[in-house]
């Protein structure tokens, strides 16, 4: 039985604005209080303070002033700065923090995303000491970085990370470090006194920082590889702040060029060191520790530029509104007092693909940062086995991964076989009770996960932004447009650039997406789908599950498939197919997790009592919503396909002319002629949904004015 | 001997005061649009008292505060997501309307009853706090009838400053005619005291007081009875937001102080 099918009456209309209720049952955290305090919290200063000064004009200069340098304190009162901290050092949020500070980004974000970089950027500082510092250098910095308690008197002290350098090396090459460090001094018997020559470039936080946490290669025989180093303001030798960073984007967030040269003791490198032969041997090299480090914090950006898109969704509602009050012979109780732009379709209908990027968005970011939660767990899990194995990091231990991968993909797809026999389930207990088979399925989904948030979402959002922005006519592009859609558009381009611009992302996916235990996660989401579009077939989940079959498809055939000339297509150096494919995979992928989301709402939303007055609306809205996007994403996807496997093969004949022989040519990509036109059968009903969405967006109730100054 | 205060609050929700709030025929009487979806928040008089309460419970070592809140359970609970940050209490939930149309005998009987239920509420060091007047229903007699279901006799209306003196002395300023206060001493608790503005900025969120709070506040969300409204207690005739007036006059070329004098001359009406 249908429940959400074909037409059969006027739907029921979105009554107000999805609120905190909502949320917090489509991104699973209604049980979590005290998420939801840190929320309400943050929101309180984003709203409060962080808008008042965007509203004053604080972002118009690229110095560390004042009114930005209070907004630090603003944070570290509500509890935002130690919330990223563990409770042994002085924080007071239990267990993994991914979630929680993308949910402090989002409500940050949501009114200026420099000032959730602020926030973000100690956490980044810290994340190295986090993820492989000592026991030692974790007590001591972490605590140090958790705001004094009634009854200290201490300085806080604030982080930088240094990792990009001046050009031509790091930014294009992370493996690549011009910074230094050196022995100056090591006596027999005695620590070694070591001197790093550093020069960073855009480095957030450095207005303010009292340590950073250094990327430096080997100058000196006497050190091996490279590392992460702590320097501290007042260790001996320069420590310039250097000059602000005339960025166009996150004013609110100091960004400098400093540069270091200064003495430190050796126990300062990151995750400690072993002398082997007289040479000292760093415990991690700068690439693990960065590789630890961006595998957990690339998530956060890509829901600061989701949370720019829904929180453009008000302030265009009532400009479009609105647009019209005020002038001459415009007289109240008419449509055009009334509903202002919202009587023509297309401002309804743009509207609504910002919207349902922006929800996609955080549904994929949200759900990435959920599963990086359990990540930790998972791999100490993992190394504790292999250790008894004998197997310690580094190749042994790729081997040994290696080597589980058939394991792996049996277990995946046992997973997804419900009607399992004896047999089967036994086997399938056995595989799950093994942590090793655990951290490599959730590895192979996290490495898919967070290049699609960090490349989805900020691209196609920056796109959006854009989108949004032109809605509003001139306003959108002055200082004083409600909401700072201008100032947000151009935010989520630096989002789309830090912590691994697009390129980098493209990369990662072309090798995470082509790995079987990814691909065999893929085909469950597509049938998962196929269930979902038999149950609710109003959710374009058919039309997801169609656009997936066709990409995984086209990823096979361009696997093997070579060009006019003979040359193998899907190659290292072929960006030309595989980061296209990897672009299509992102759209997929965000929007099967909005699918998911939405499932949520439908499931759980009913349960709660504060949402029973709407909640027939508010599941049809988002029905509708995600039907539109996921023939959006289909489309994108369905087109990238054609081109990659069409566009290599010789022209065979004249534009012009229809060839005889048309059957032949095409045999080979049959298949995916025929995958297409299912793609393009089940779009059927998508500009419908389309069309009953725009009801409730011109409907739909919304507050007398913005909760944050402009 | 037991030293500081027990101080009750008696405060709710109301909805977040940018909405929309349009009245409309509900089922069981008057009701505004979409309440339950809207988003909610203390009401503001109620927070002033909630605030001075914990102002007053820091400043006397002993001291406890409650906040005794009728309003639907799932929307109380997003409340103290952010009120459980601004200052320790222990909460006494009652499930139930708090919409501005309830009958506030109805009100202060359920308040009434379950402060009378606190198994550890000194009423010999009881102060009743809560608001003179409420954001979505201006009555303002709910604390002067719960105070006086609990039998407490000495109540301050309109309250802006409450000081202790030495001797345990409260010292009472009410608001009065004419921008005026009353200065009133009692020698102490129990008194009921219905909060205007008081003194004190709302205080900062922070996450971490929160936490304690939650210790209590979600068993007591868990068991929070259901209040019997039963709406009878008037009729409505007709509800309907305040008129917001306005005149436009086109003209051009008005020297300032004209402008001013008009603009003078229409508010005096």
């Amino acid at each position: 039985m249908e429940k959400d099918g074909s037409p059969k009456g006027p739907p029921a209309l979105l009554k107000t604005l999805p609120g905190d209720d909502v949320r917090q049952i489509m991104w699973r955290f209604a049980d979590r209080f005290d998420y939801q305090m840190v929320v309400q919290s943050a929101r309180a200063v984003a709203r409060g303070p962080v808008a008042r000064a965007v509203a004053k004009g604080a972002r118009n200069s690229h110095e560390w002033t004042d009114d930005k340098a209070a907004l630090l304190l603003e944070f570290d009162a509500a509890g935002i700065t130690a919330a990223a901290v563990d409770p042994e050092y002085g924080g007071y949020i239990e267990g993994p923090k991914n979630f929680v500070l993308g949910l402090l980004a989002f409500e940050l974000a949501w009114v200026d995303a420099g000032a959730g970089t602020s926030s973000m950027a100690n956490t980044l500082a810290l994340a190295p000491i986090h993820e492989r510092g000592t026991p030692e250098q974790k007590a001591l910095y972490m605590a140090r970085s958790v705001p004094p308690q009634p009854g200290e008197d201490r300085k806080i002290w604030r982080g930088a990370f240094a990792l990009t350098e001046s050009i031509p090396y790091v930014g294009v090459d992370t493996g690549v470090l011009s910074g230094r460090v050196r022995v100056a001094e090591w006596n027999e018997g005695e620590e070694p006194i070591l001197h790093v020559d550093k020069r960073g470039r855009f480095i957030t936080n450095m207005g303010s920082a009292s340590f950073v946490t250094a990327a430096v290669d080997s100058g000196d025989p006497r050190i091996k590889g490279s590392c992460m180093i702590i320097l501290e303001e007042t260790d001996p030798g320069t420590w310039d702040r250097g000059t602000p960073t005339k960025k166009l984007a996150h004013q609110l967030s100091s960004t400098r060029d400093p540069v270091f040269s200064l003495r430190v003791p050796a126990h300062r490198i990151i995750g400690g060191y072993t002398v082997k032969d007289g040479v000292i041997v760093p415990n991690y090299s700068h690439a693990e520790v960065i590789e630890a480090v961006f595998t957990r914090t690339r998530a956060t950006p890509s829901i600061m530029t989701s949370a720019k898109l829904l929180s453009a969704i008000e302030p265009v509602i009532r400009y479009h509104r609105r647009r019209f009050r005020g002038a001459a012979g415009i007289n109240e109780g008419t449509p055009r007092f009334d509903m202002g732009l919202q009587q023509k379709e297309d401002a309804l209908h743009r509207l609504l693909d910002v919207w349902a990027a922006g929800e996609a968005g955080a549904s994929l970011g949200f759900e990435t940062s959920r599963l990086l939660d359990t990540y930790d767990d998972i791999e100490k899990a993992k190394s504790a086995v292999l250790a008894t194995q004998g197997i310690a990091g580094g190749r042994a231990e790729l081997k040994a991964l290696r080597a589980r991968e058939k394991d792996a993909a049996e277990f995946v797809a046992l997973g997804a076989n419900k009607n399992r026999s004896a047999a089967e389930s036994a086997r399938y207990d056995e595989l799950a009770a093994d942590p090793v088979l655990k951290f490599m399925i959730t590895e192979s989904l996290s490495s898919v996960l967070i290049p699609s948030a960090k490349l989805w979402n900020t691209g196609h959002g920056v796109n959006m932004m854009r989108e949004a922005v032109s809605m509003m006519g001139g306003y959108g592009i002055t200082e004083d447009c409600p909401g700072f859609l201008g100032t947000k558009w151009i935010d989520g381009q630096l989002e789309a650039t830090y912590e691994g611009p697009e390129v980098v992302q493209r990369r990662q996916l072309s090798v995470t997406m082509s790995r079987p235990i990814f691909l065999q996660q893929f085909q469950t989401w597509i049938a998962n789908l196929r269930d979902v579009a038999r149950e609710h077939p109003s959710m374009g989940a058919g039309t997801l599950a169609a656009a997936m079959e066709l990409w995984f498809w086209s990823r096979e055939y361009l696997s093997t498939a070579k060009d006019a000339y003979g040359k193998d297509l899907y190659s290292n150096q072929r960006h030309g197919v595989t980061y296209p494919l990897a672009d299509a995979l992102a759209w997929l992928v965000a929007t099967y997790h909005l699918v998911l989301d939405v499932l949520e709402l439908k499931a759980k939303g009913p349960e709660n009592p504060a949402l029973a007055e709407g909640i027939d609306g508010l599941i049809s809205f988002y029905t509708d919503l995600t039907h539109i996007h996921s023939a959006t994403a289909a489309g994108e996807a369905t087109k990238i396909c054609a081109e990659l496997v069409f566009g290599y093969r010789a022209e065979s004949y004249p534009l012009d002319s229809t060839p005889a022989n048309t059957d032949d040519d095409f045999k080979d990509v049959a298949p995916f002629i025929a995958l297409r036109t299912k793609v393009d059968a089940s779009l059927a009903g998508s500009k419908l949904a389309k069309d009953r969405a725009s009801e409730s967006l011109s409907h739909v109730m919304i507050p007398e004015v913005l909760d944050y100054p402009v | 001997m037991s030293t500081g205060f027990h101080i009750v609050v008696c405060g709710s929700l109301v909805p977040d005061l940018l909405q929309t709030l349009e009245p409309v025929a509900g089922p069981t009487g008057p009701a505004l649009k979409n309440e339950m979806m809207l988003p909610a928040v203390l009401d503001p008089w109620a927070g002033h008292a909630l605030f001075e309460a914990a102002h007053l419970a820091a400043k006397h070592p002993g001291s406890k505060v409650w906040l005794v809140s009728l309003g639907p359970k799932a929307k109380l609970q997003q409340l103290m997501m952010s009120i459980a940050q601004k200052v320790p209490f222990e909460l006494v939930a009652i499930d139930g309307s708090a919409s501005g149309f309830t009958d506030p005998v109805e009100v202060a009987a359920a308040l009434a009853g379950a402060i009378e239920k606190i198994p550890t509420l000194d009423r010999s060091r009881l102060l009743l706090f809560g608001g003179c007047a409420s954001a979505s229903r201006d009555a303002g007699v709910t604390v002067q009838m719960v105070g006086e279901r609990l039998g407490i006799t000495d109540q301050f209306l309109a309250a802006d400053e409450v000081k202790v003196g030495a001797d345990g002395t409260l010292t009472v300023l009410e608001r009065v005619e004419g921008g005026q206060y009353l200065v009133s001493e009692v020698v102490g608790p129990p008194c009921a005291i219905a909060w205007a503005t008081g003194n004190l900025p709302e205080p900062p969120n922070n996450p971490q007081v929160g936490m304690q709070n939650m210790r209590t506040l979600m068993p007591s969300l868990q068991k929070a009875q259901l209040a019997a409204l039963s709406a009878q207690g008037g009729t409505f005739v007709s509800v309907e937001v305040p008129k917001q007036e306005r005149k436009t006059r086109i003209v051009k070329d008005v020297p300032l102080d004209e402008m001013a004098r008009d603009i003078a001359e229409w508010i005096k009406g």
